[in-house]
């Protein structure tokens, strides 16, 4: 008896199958579900653009309609990745523009995009909806300008903290009156002023606009128009909050906000007056993610704000919230799932709120049954705080503690906080995501090692003492997928004993630690299928195996060696010829 | 696709991955099969106090760097050096946190920067000792370094290096730390700087004009003051406008100019079929080329690109319709 589906009965079953990871799985049971699930796949996530060219993915997927794209390593957020290094989105929009030209969406995050990319997609895509660019830099103006001109269906176009040469406002008024079908716009990451006016225009043919995120120069007084024109709004950011406002001004802003009845998140808020905070209490109890984390709010007006949130679940916010309104958090926000608390000193550590401690942290995870993601910035912590956050949340996720000073040790006891990060391993067994910081000694690793079992990111600064450090993290965390690792002591032994395990992970960041040149020939040698790349500002005239190298970055692929590397990047495939002299096998 | 589909399909799913793992773990990659079993017991027996037997000397992790040696660390240059590799097993054990603690920080320089607390108490941290080891590789990572550190090394190289980059009061900064991104650090900082703004740049501020040409279906502006030179302008209008002359786009950075596409772009912004033109301030069109780079970018206010027959009626010689911008450098 034939057990095979015909594939038309395949596709219509998979055609229910939305997540890629069990589409992943999918594609391995047999040929024919492995074809039948690549022809019927929408939507394709490359997490590291140099894992596979864009013409494999392009081949294999040809009925894509959705890209997603990951570029240059996370630690460039911080600096740490020179310019230069990579993470090109030409060659993808180029190559999806010949084979996938229905493509629909496009999703990039840390690439750099330029004005000749963005006209590209202009031009290529006939049916383009959906552009988000998180991080992304490369391009100005004129290659928005572009993009909404040329795209008749655009649904979406958000610029998520990018760097972009602002050229000017007018790329705005490029929108056509055409175009009406506008899902979401978020510009807020750019400087220039549009035309009031255009924007007006383009809120009000917009009746699906859900998603408005304003920039700075948008002023109280537009912001009041525009909330008028759009009361439907899901999500807003608005631009400055600061103008001076006459009374009835302010009344009309206040009525504005309140016929919001969606307003479900709410971000912007850049130079927020306090006297004009409670034009949002209306908004308020409706909300479910609020981002303060650019308002200079003070502690008082802060708690005034939050009392009234009761079902946030998502909040960012400055470290100027002090310790006394994360207890007010904790009281009334007990939906709260994600809590980020970022420093407002704006330069090193002496600016920082010292009335922000780990007390903070402690009350939110007493307060809160749902948290599962933290991101905290704080001065000092103590092993007693984690271990206490550990037993009342062992359902965390995701925790990233970064105690800025760096080496810091608890600072009741003076000793290294691998005690709490220990508790933080233990407890939390689903934690996937972890941020280490502090002074740590290499049994800290041991028990992220032996704990760590689902931890799939890890990210490490001035910590550890030896190479037992990294190898507690590479034989221990079964789920590892990225690592990255900043001024560690660590070097060549754990990293080459360790080598398969870096093919089942992602990647691997490590900069200012101590890995010699010679490891990395070696390990390019033995691994061929990882790019295992060097990038060296300053590298000596002659590189001396035994010479240390500034960062290193290793990533599965399957793409071979990437042809678009600066000269301050160095593979083995750049000089083959450099054996493995005295280094050799034995 | 995902790297890790490519992975599974090709026979291993992530358990036999896995497995592969530890099948890997028993070959040794500096190809030391005898050192292979030492390696794997060594797995198992990771907290076993006895292994602290194993000396100090065998545990340290040394990276020889020109000029770096200290007369603890005569012999251990070399980490992957075949005599080390023998009596060394392949993940040093740590010494119990005891002997960590009184043991001397700075002896402790050579070997792999194990601190004791002593260390922290001082506190000279981890990187400086680094800093000390991998003298170059300072300017590089720009690591912090303290006030204190500067009388507790040993090495005057450091202390040169320290004495440069470490500001005399407060704590030098270090690159990427605290981890906050760029954008958020930027906003930041303008806020903090608000009120102090001024509206109207000075005239070292950025000049920007409207740009635009015969048949594209919008504007280009250009910063003039970021060019020095009508080359420079030239260039990079050709760049910007590709798009429009021969109907796709430029390359991005990545795989660097099309050689035929700029050519066959200079030859037709170059007098076969466009020139560039300006408005001055009284509102004429006149030919750019005329004037000192200087004395243009005080005048021009709006660029276009036209088609050189529109161009003739701007009463210009002929042969300045066929000149190549670029020479008018």
């Amino acid at each position: 008896m034939d057990l095979r589906l015909p594939s038309k009965v395949l596709e219509h079953i998979l055609s229910f199958v939305d997540s890629n990871e069990d589409r992943n799985s999918v594609s391995l049971v047999c040929k024919s579900w492995f074809e039948t699930e690549r022809r019927t796949r929408k939507r394709v996530i490359v997490r590291n653009c140099y894992a596979v060219t864009p013409e494999a993915v392009a081949r294999r997927f040809p009925e894509m309609r959705s890209l997603t794209l990951k570029g240059k390593p996370h630690f460039a957020d911080y600096n740490l990745v020179p310019d230069g290094w990579g993470g090109y989105a030409w060659p993808w929009i180029e190559a999806m523009a010949a084979k996938c030209p229905s493509l629909e969406e496009l999703r990039l995050k840390r690439m750099v995009v330029t004005d000749e990319c963005l006209e590209k997609i202009a031009a290529s895509f006939k049916d383009f909806k959906v552009l988000v660019l998180t991080s992304c830099e490369g391009f100005s103006t004129d290659g928005l300008a572009a993009i909404a001109v040329a795209c008749s269906n655009l649904r979406e176009l958000e610029l998520r903290e990018c760097i972009v040469e602002d050229l000017g406002g007018d790329w705005l008024s490029y929108f056509p009156e055409t175009l009406t079908s506008l899902v979401s716009l978020d510009f807020s990451c750019l400087d220039s002023e549009v035309k009031l006016s255009d924007l007006e225009r383009l809120v009000s043919r917009s009746p699906n606009l859900k998603s408005l995120k304003l920039n700075r120069a948008v002023s109280l007084d537009a912001l009041g128009s525009l909330l008028r024109l759009a009361p439907q709004l899901v999500e807003l950011g608005t631009g400055s909050f600061s103008d001076k406002l006459d009374q009835e001004a302010v009344s009309k802003l206040s009525q504005a906000f309140s016929e919001m009845k969606e307003l479900k998140s709410l971000s912007g808020l850049w130079d927020v007056l306090p006297e004009y905070i409670p034009l949002l209490y209306s908004v308020c109890p409706g909300l479910t993610s609020l981002n303060l984390s650019y308002a200079t709010v003070q502690m008082p007006d802060l708690v005034e704000l939050l009392t009234r949130c009761s079902n946030l679940q998502k909040l960012w916010v400055m470290d100027l919230i002090e310790d006394k309104g994360l207890q007010v958090v904790a009281s009334s926000c007990k939906e709260l799932r994600e809590l980020r608390v970022f420093p407002s000193g704006a330069e090193g550590l002496n600016d920082t709120n010292v009335a922000m401690t780990e007390q903070g942290l402690v009350s939110v995870s007493e307060g809160c049954p749902n948290l599962e993601s933290v991101l905290y910035f704080c001065v000092q912590f103590t092993n007693a705080a984690m271990v206490t956050i550990a037993r009342n949340r062992p359902n965390l996720k995701c925790f990233r503690l970064c105690v800025m000073e760096p080496f810091a040790p608890d600072h009741k006891t003076q000793k290294p906080l691998d005690e709490g990060f220990k508790a933080i391993a233990e407890r939390c067994k689903d934690l996937q995501r972890l941020s280490v910081s502090g002074l740590l000694t290499d049994k800290a690793f041991e028990y992220i090692g032996t704990h760590g079992k689902k931890l799939r990111m890890l990210s490490i600064a001035f910590a550890g003492d030896s190479d037992l450090m990294l190898h507690h993290l590479l034989s221990g965390c079964e789920s590892l997928n990225k690592l990255e690792i900043r001024d560690c002591p660590f070097g060549d032994t754990a990293l080459l004993e360790n080598a398969a395990k870096l093919e089942t992970m992602r990647s691997l960041w490590m900069s200012s630690c101590c890995v010699s040149f010679g490891a990395c020939k070696l390990l390019s040698q033995k691994m061929p299928k990882l790019n295992v790349e060097v990038i060296d500002e300053h590298p000596l005239e002659t590189r001396p195996d035994s010479s240390p190298v500034e960062r290193i970055y290793i990533y599965r692929t399957l793409a071979g060696p990437r042809l678009d590397m600066p000269e301050f990047v160095w593979t083995i495939q750049k000089n083959p010829e450099i054996g493995v002299s005295h280094l050799a096998i034995k | 696709m995902s790297p890790e589909e490519e992975l599974q399909s090709n026979g291993s799913v992530a358990s036999s991955t896995r497995n592969i793992v530890g099948v890997l773990k028993e070959h040794n990659y500096l190809g030391l099969s005898d050192c292979s079993s030492v390696g794997s017991s060594n797995l198992s027996g990771l907290a076993d106090d006895d292994k602290a037997t194993i000396s100090l000397k065998a545990t340290e992790l040394t990276l020889g760097l020109p000029g770096s040696q200290s007369p603890a660390r005569d012999t251990e240059l070399n980490l992957l050096g075949p005599a080390k590799l023998d009596e060394k097993p392949f993940f040093p054990l740590l010494p119990s946190k005891d002997e960590m603690c009184s043991s001397s920080s700075h002896k402790n320089i050579a070997s792999g920067n194990k601190r004791g607390f002593s260390d922290t108490m001082d506190k000279v941290p981890l990187y400086t000792e680094k800093n000390w080891m991998f003298p170059e590789a300072v300017v590089a990572t720009q690591s912090v370094i303290k006030k204190e550190v500067a009388q507790n090394l040993p090495k005057g190289k450091l202390s040169t290096t320290n004495n440069s980059s470490s500001p005399p009061a407060a704590k030098a900064q270090i690159v990427g730390w605290p981890p906050v991104r760029s954008y958020r650090k930027n906003t930041l900082a303008t806020t903090c700087k608000n009120s102090d703004e001024v509206d109207g740049k000075p005239g070292s501020g950025p000049l920007f004009v409207k740009v635009s040409m015969d048949g594209a279906p919008y504007l280009r502006k250009v910063d003039l003051r970021s060019y020095t030179n009508y080359g420079e302008l030239s260039a990079a209008l050709e760049k910007m406008f590709t798009t429009f002359t021969l109907g796709q786009c430029g390359t991005s950075g990545a795989t660097g100019k099309d050689v035929r596409n700029e050519t066959k772009l200079k030859d037709l912004l170059n007098g076969k079929d466009y020139v560039l033109t300006y408005e001055d301030k009284d509102g004429d069109w006149m030919l750019v080329g005329d004037f000192s780079w200087e004395i243009f970018i005080g005048v021009c206010k709006k660029l276009k690109i036209m088609k050189g027959c529109d161009a003739i009626g701007l009463g210009m010689f002929c042969f300045l319709l066929v000149m190549p911008l670029k020479s008018l450098v």
